[in-house]
């Protein structure tokens, strides 16, 4: 029985994690998935995501600013306003180069993200981080209350699936679409490139932002150390590679598929003695570096194809590299 | 402040630190003007390079500087390996596969460094190393040899790419790779030669970077920004760019403790990526724009 209830709540804890970071990889497929926008600074926009939403909702606490106690859902579209201001900037300056230069430069902000949170005591606490944030239905009992926010995740992720998938066959998305497998011919269509880039790089880094928003209310605090910067950007990529870029649910199989494989290694890993522990922690690193290299070499359109079957290794993607190599 | 210790304080470090930025952002220029990809595990090539060094400092005895040939030689190797093994296979598909696959070669680097190496904080030597006095100048010996290195082995490969049949095929490949590729270049040993010659250079970066700090698994990846930001300030494609590049970057790092707070050193190296990219994408030195 004790068993069976451990099992329940484990599997109420992980299917949080999965509808978060099928979130995180949504977010990464309209950047990614429909736009070619190679985006390394996922935990920083998560990150600023979690915080804003602490900030706006938590009660007062000495010597930093917040305390403003507004209700979770105003935190939450704060948490997308300001993860999509962070990344207009960088998006207006980069999206008119090769996507190389946009990887670089979310590398650049996601550190520079981590040093404000880290040394911005007044905003952020500091290392200590931000605690007490509310929790939805936070006052029921510990298991009831684990359903009530597995519930409301679920429902998030419905609301930003329908969103998203409606826009892949709307004009949108086929623009989108068409920017990313031929520029040249959709500047010639009259299509604003740059501008285009950026609607599709903010609206990723919004749901980056809610991702990171519904992170922290469900551990009700955030604290710089809370997730690895490049170790969370990271799943989410080979989540999104994974189940195949391109097609949302696709997106969500891999979250589910890569998340099960992460946390029930790490639980096999827990069990090794500490002195092997430690080093069997990096081991599952080197193991999701190489299954990327792996799945982008021999599966490259994932588990789950993007439908109109797979344009992206048809012929356009040559004529695509083509005229670069010109010049 | 007098002037001398304005150039001890700041302008010396930042030559010092401005000289490792540099070894890296060569190699990042070359990759990204001949291979035309930003190669993202530069930096943590750089941190397996320090710790081959410090792996055989620890098992011959004798100083970092004695086995860094060694060092150079191993980590080009590895370089070459890693291509052969994981990038070559997506030559033919579009470039940012290859900036993906390399983000992912990054985290495996690391990964095998903290598993060999563990976490800790370790350093080559112990104990305080005392600057010596030149009229004024306050220099430590593994300053002077890492800015003297670092000239060195510009200079030589510099001769190399000027002068030498293989060193034309670099250039003319970065210049124009229909054009090379018809004239009967073999593109498999260009590909080679770069990658040995970042590959080395990446690991000299590695060892002075932890000669002149301390070696963490980290300290690569935190090196990142800083070559990248030094390669595009230069301009991509050209390597006394890249070394201009890298001298500014170190040397604005360290005066930005006049104006910022400590922490944000690292956010200078941003600043100055995102300023060349909105004024200049071409660097000072008129390099590419992929």
């Amino acid at each position: 029985m004790e068993l069976a209830l451990g099992l329940a709540n484990y599997a109420l804890f992980m299917g949080v994690f999965i509808g978060i970071y099928a979130i995180l990889a949504l977010g990464l497929n309209i950047q990614w998935g429909y736009s070619g926008l190679f985006n390394a600074g996922i935990a920083g926009f998560f990150a600023v995501g979690a915080y804003t939403s602490a900030i706006l909702t938590s009660p007062h606490a000495a010597g930093r600013i917040g305390g403003f106690e507004l209700p979770t859902l105003v935190g939450w579209v704060g948490a997308m306003a300001v993860a999509g201001l962070v990344a207009w900037p960088i998006g207006k300056v980069c999206l008119r180069f090769r996507s190389d230069y946009l990887a670089i430069a979310s590398i650049g902000i996601a550190e520079i993200i981590r040093l404000v949170i880290k040394s911005e005591d007044v905003l952020t606490n500091g290392a200590k981080g931000i605690n007490n944030i509310p929790r939805p239905f936070g006052d029921l009992p510990y298991v009831q209350s684990q359903i009530a926010y597995l519930a409301i995740v679920i429902v998030v992720l419905a609301v930003v699936y329908v969103a998203v998938e409606r826009q892949y066959n709307a004009p949108w998305g086929r623009m989108m679409r068409a920017v990313r497998d031929n520029e040249v011919a959709a500047t010639a269509m009259g299509k604003d490139i740059a501008f285009r880039r950026l609607q599709a790089f903010i609206f990723g880094a919004a749901l980056m932002g809610l991702g990171g928003a519904l992170f922290a209310h469900f551990s009700r605090s955030i604290t710089p150390e809370a997730i690895d910067p490049m170790v969370a950007t990271f799943l989410v990529w080979i989540m999104l590679i994974l189940g195949g870029s391109g097609n949302n649910r696709g997106a969500i199989l891999g979250a589910a598929v890569v998340w099960i494989i992460w946390s029930v290694s790490e639980i096999a890993t827990d069990r090794l003695p500490h002195e092997y522990a430690v080093q069997a922690k990096y081991i599952r690193v080197f193991l999701i570096g190489l299954m990327l290299q792996l799945v982008l070499r021999y599966r490259p359109e994932g588990l789950l194809p993007e439908p109109l079957g797979g344009a992206r290794n048809a012929p356009a993607a040559t004529a695509k590299a083509t005229p670069r190599n010109g010049h | 402040m007098t002037v001398i210790d304005f150039l001890n304080f700041h302008i010396v470090p930042g030559i010092v630190i401005g000289s490792i930025y540099a070894l890296g952002a060569v190699g990042i220029t070359l990759i990204f003007g001949i291979l035309r990809y930003a190669h993202l595990a530069h930096g943590d090539l750089a941190t397996l390079g320090a710790f081959l060094a410090l792996a055989l400092v620890q098992l011959l005895g004798v100083p970092p500087l004695v086995v860094l040939p060694f060092v150079i030689v191993l980590t080009a190797g590895i370089a070459v390996g890693i291509d052969r093994v994981f990038y070559d296979a997506f030559r033919e598909r579009p470039k940012i596969i290859t900036v993906m696959s390399s983000l992912g070669i990054a985290l495996m680097i690391r990964a095998v460094v903290q598993v060999v190496w563990g976490v800790n904080t370790q350093t080559y030597t112990r104990g305080l190393v005392r600057p010596d006095d030149y009229f004024g100048l306050r220099l430590r010996d593994r300053e002077i040899y890492t800015v003297a290195a670092m000239i060195g082995l510009v200079v030589a490969l510099q001769l190399f790419l000027n002068r030498s049949k293989w060193g034309k095929a670099m250039r003319a490949m970065s210049d124009n790779p229909n054009l090379a590729l018809l004239s009967g270049i073999d593109n498999r040993k260009v590909v080679m030669l770069t990658w040995i010659i970042s590959g080395g250079l990446c690991a000299a970066a590695g060892v002075f970077l932890g000669l002149n700090t301390e070696l963490k698994p980290m300290m690569g990846w935190s090196m990142l920004l800083p070559m990248f930001a030094a390669a595009i300030l230069g301009g991509v494609g050209r390597v006394e760019g890249a070394v201009l590049g890298g001298l500014i970057v170190g040397i604005a790092e360290e005066l930005s403790v006049l104006v910022l707070p400590s922490e944000y050193k690292a956010a200078m190296a941003f600043a100055i990526l995102l300023v060349m990219l909105l004024v200049r994408p071409t660097g000072l030195l008129r390099g590419k724009v992929l």
